[in-house]
């Protein structure tokens, strides 16, 4: 268990992009010997580790595509190499998992090869938002699996659950919280909006933009650590030298399991979705078994084994899933989540880069 | 020895090997940066190549400018702190014993086996509420409650200064071990207490190596950026830090780069200006 812990904080870490950065210089698995294959990349450490291991065997089984899998580091670094490498006709993978934010980029340079409903017939499984679509309708990605960041609480330092992020505006959490550092991945901007200002349709504009950033500045004598580095919060959480603050559902739910005194609530105005697309490279040449493959990750029960094995929330629809209710609670919750306004960290990501990094350093 | 000068061309040999290095990566990768610095950012996409001053531009202003002068402070408290502690330290190491002086040179080289992340966490440990170094004061009576120490600026110092103590220590032995012991004696042959003796002999006899080495930590702190994140409040946050932010994060290469630049320009300007005050100085 602890080793899943471990590793599985890799996935998103600045060290774990280095890392995965540093696996990549490293041989690719070999290829077996199949005429049918396919590359796929997937953030580096845990997660590849859990797709080999309980997705693409299986996958290779079922429709005889020999899947090379390709360790891709978090961030933005993979977009960048994949659109240098698609300017000189190469794709280092056919199909990679995507954030949001480099979904969109990717779309500004026509990155992705759109995809075609048809062939995914299981893509009607999907929950609407999961299919990420170009302007004119073309469908450029499609989900792969999703996570979220919940208000996390140590129970030894705070006995009753909190039931609203509005909690870590109160009083009594001076010097206790600890926070995402980064604008783009901590979405406080959303959370701040929803608790506060009505919902995220408040962020359109400027205005609205700065009226939440200067909500969230009352938080700032409440926050003791402002992290980028997960294990650092993980495991002042744990201790209660932080007893509060913003962090992945699925690991805390871990590290609960392991007999740790923290929980991982879902606030009535809903935990932060973030999610990962499949997306295809516009110069691959494997098309059709880039198609087969996604098609096959959308069966609700390989969403199930992901929930199971990998700890990842499924991007299709809760009743077509087998999961028992504590499955589902493990990875999910049914409260409508607030969705993070991926579009502003496209428009407009150096005005709140900066108006944030002020707010917070100022 | 008696060193000539080169006669033929082939006696240059030799610093065509250095001369390439040098080139291949230094000039290359900083010649890059600065061409980078000012290509034209796409918000949303990545760079294009181009002659803009956008990305200074949007750097001069007064947010950045307090951050660039707190970086340039805490470099300099940095290297101060250092020299003040380890210029006694290794005069004193060096008067030792010999299997004491190992002793302490192989300790000190151990830390420099210690990577950034692990100084940075081990401190946030010591720092801390719950395991940190208050409840030893508690346990022995010295405070009623412990307390968290980090993040603030101490922490931020103490972690920086251990990282580069060692360092500055190995710069300043040779030169201390090489210092005649004849002038101390002397100094006190002539009534001078010990102390006394090494502020007016020691310290003097020894100021370029003291400037060199304020020289060499001030350099050396102004790149950290993972104790500031790791032990610092944001505004403990150095340029670096900021750096680091746009380039990884924001994708934002032209402007981490001519931050880059800006930082680099400043950092040479003011070991200019120390080296130029120390010469001045040795020429009255």
């Amino acid at each position: 268990m602890s080793d899943i812990l471990n590793t599985k904080l890799g996935r998103r870490t600045v060290i774990g992009a280095g890392l995965a950065g540093a696996s990549m210089l490293a041989m690719p698995s070999v290829l077996r010997a199949q005429d049918k294959s396919l590359k796929v990349g997937v953030y580096g450490g845990y997660f590849k580790d859990s797709f080999d291991k309980n997705i693409f065997e299986d996958f290779t089984k079922a429709t005889g595509i020999a899947v090379e899998s390709i360790a891709e580091p978090t961030g933005e670094a993979w977009l960048v190499q994949l659109e240098q490498a698609a300017r000189a006709g190469a794709a280092p993978a056919d199909v990679s998992m995507m954030s949001q934010v480099a979904m969109l980029k990717g779309q500004a340079t026509d990155l992705w090869a759109p995809l075609d409903s048809a062939k995914i017939p299981n893509s009607k499984n999907l929950i609407d938002r999961f299919v990420n679509k170009y302007p004119d309708g073309r469908i450029a990605g499609i989900g792969a699996v999703s996570w979220y960041i919940t208000l996390v609480s140590n129970t030894d330092v705070f006995k009753e659950a909190p039931t609203s992020w509005a909690a870590m505006w109160e009083k009594d959490k001076e010097d206790k919280l600890g926070l995402l550092a980064l604008v783009s991945n901590s979405f406080l901007l959303e959370v701040t909006a929803k608790t506060y200002l009505g919902g995220t349709n408040a962020l359109d504009t400027d205005e609205g933009i700065l009226k939440a950033l200067e909500k969230l500045a009352e938080l700032k004598p409440n926050v003791r650590l402002w992290y980028r580095d997960e294990a650092q919060f993980e495991q002042a959480l744990k201790s209660g030298e932080i007893p509060m603050g913003q962090y992945y559902h699925d690991v805390t739910g871990l590290a609960a399991a392991d007999g740790n005194p923290v929980r991982s609530t879902f606030p009535k105005e809903g935990g932060i979705q973030d999610s990962g697309c499949w997306a295809l490279s516009r110069v691959s040449k494997k098309t059709e078994e880039a198609h087969t493959f996604i098609d096959y990750m959308c069966q609700p029960a390989i969403q199930a084994t992901l929930s199971r094995k990998v700890g990842t929330s499924p991007t299709v629809k809760r009743d077509l899933l087998d999961l028992t209710a504590e499955e589902f609670a493990a990875v999910s919750s049914d409260i409508e989540p607030i969705i993070p306004r991926y579009d502003l960290y496209q428009t407009k990501s150096d005005f709140l880069n900066q108006k944030w990094t002020e707010m917070i350093a100022g | 020895m008696r060193r000539e000068p080169p006669q033929r061309p082939a006696d240059y040999g030799p610093l065509l090997f250095p001369a390439g290095m040098l080139t291949l990566f230094f000039v290359v990768p900083f010649a890059t940066m600065i061409a980078v610095s000012f290509f034209q950012r796409e918000q949303g996409g990545f760079y294009t190549p181009a002659f803009v001053f956008d990305n200074y531009a949007r750097f001069l202003s007064l947010f950045f400018g307090r951050v660039l002068a707190f970086s340039l402070f805490l470099a300099v408290a940095v290297a101060v702190a250092c020299v003040v502690i380890g210029v006694p330290f290794t005069y004193l190491l060096s008067r030792s014993k010999r299997n004491i002086q190992i002793v302490w040179l192989v300790a000190l080289l151990s830390i420099l086996s210690l990577s950034e992340v692990m100084i940075g966490f081990a401190w946030s440990t010591l720092f801390s509420r719950t395991a940190g170094l208050t409840n030893l004061f508690v346990w022995l009576g010295l405070m009623e409650q412990a307390q968290a120490l980090t993040p603030s600026f101490g922490a931020v110092m103490t972690a920086m200064t251990y990282q580069a103590l060692p360092y500055t220590v190995l710069v300043l032995y040779p030169a201390l071990v090489r210092l005649d012991p004849t002038l101390t004696e002397a100094a006190r042959t002539l009534g001078a207490s010990p102390i006394r003796a090494f502020f007016t002999v020691v310290v003097p006899a020894l100021r370029n190596t003291i400037l060199a080495t304020l020289i060499m930590v001030f350099i050396f702190a102004l790149g950290c950026y993972l104790l500031p994140q790791l032990l610092g409040r944001p505004q403990h946050w150095t340029l670096s830090v900021l750096i680091t932010d746009q380039a990884i994060y924001q994708s934002n290469m032209p402007f981490a780069a001519a931050m880059a630049v800006f930082l680099v320009l400043v950092s040479l300007a003011l070991v200019g200006l120390a080296l130029y005050t120390g010469r001045q100085k040795e020429a009255k």
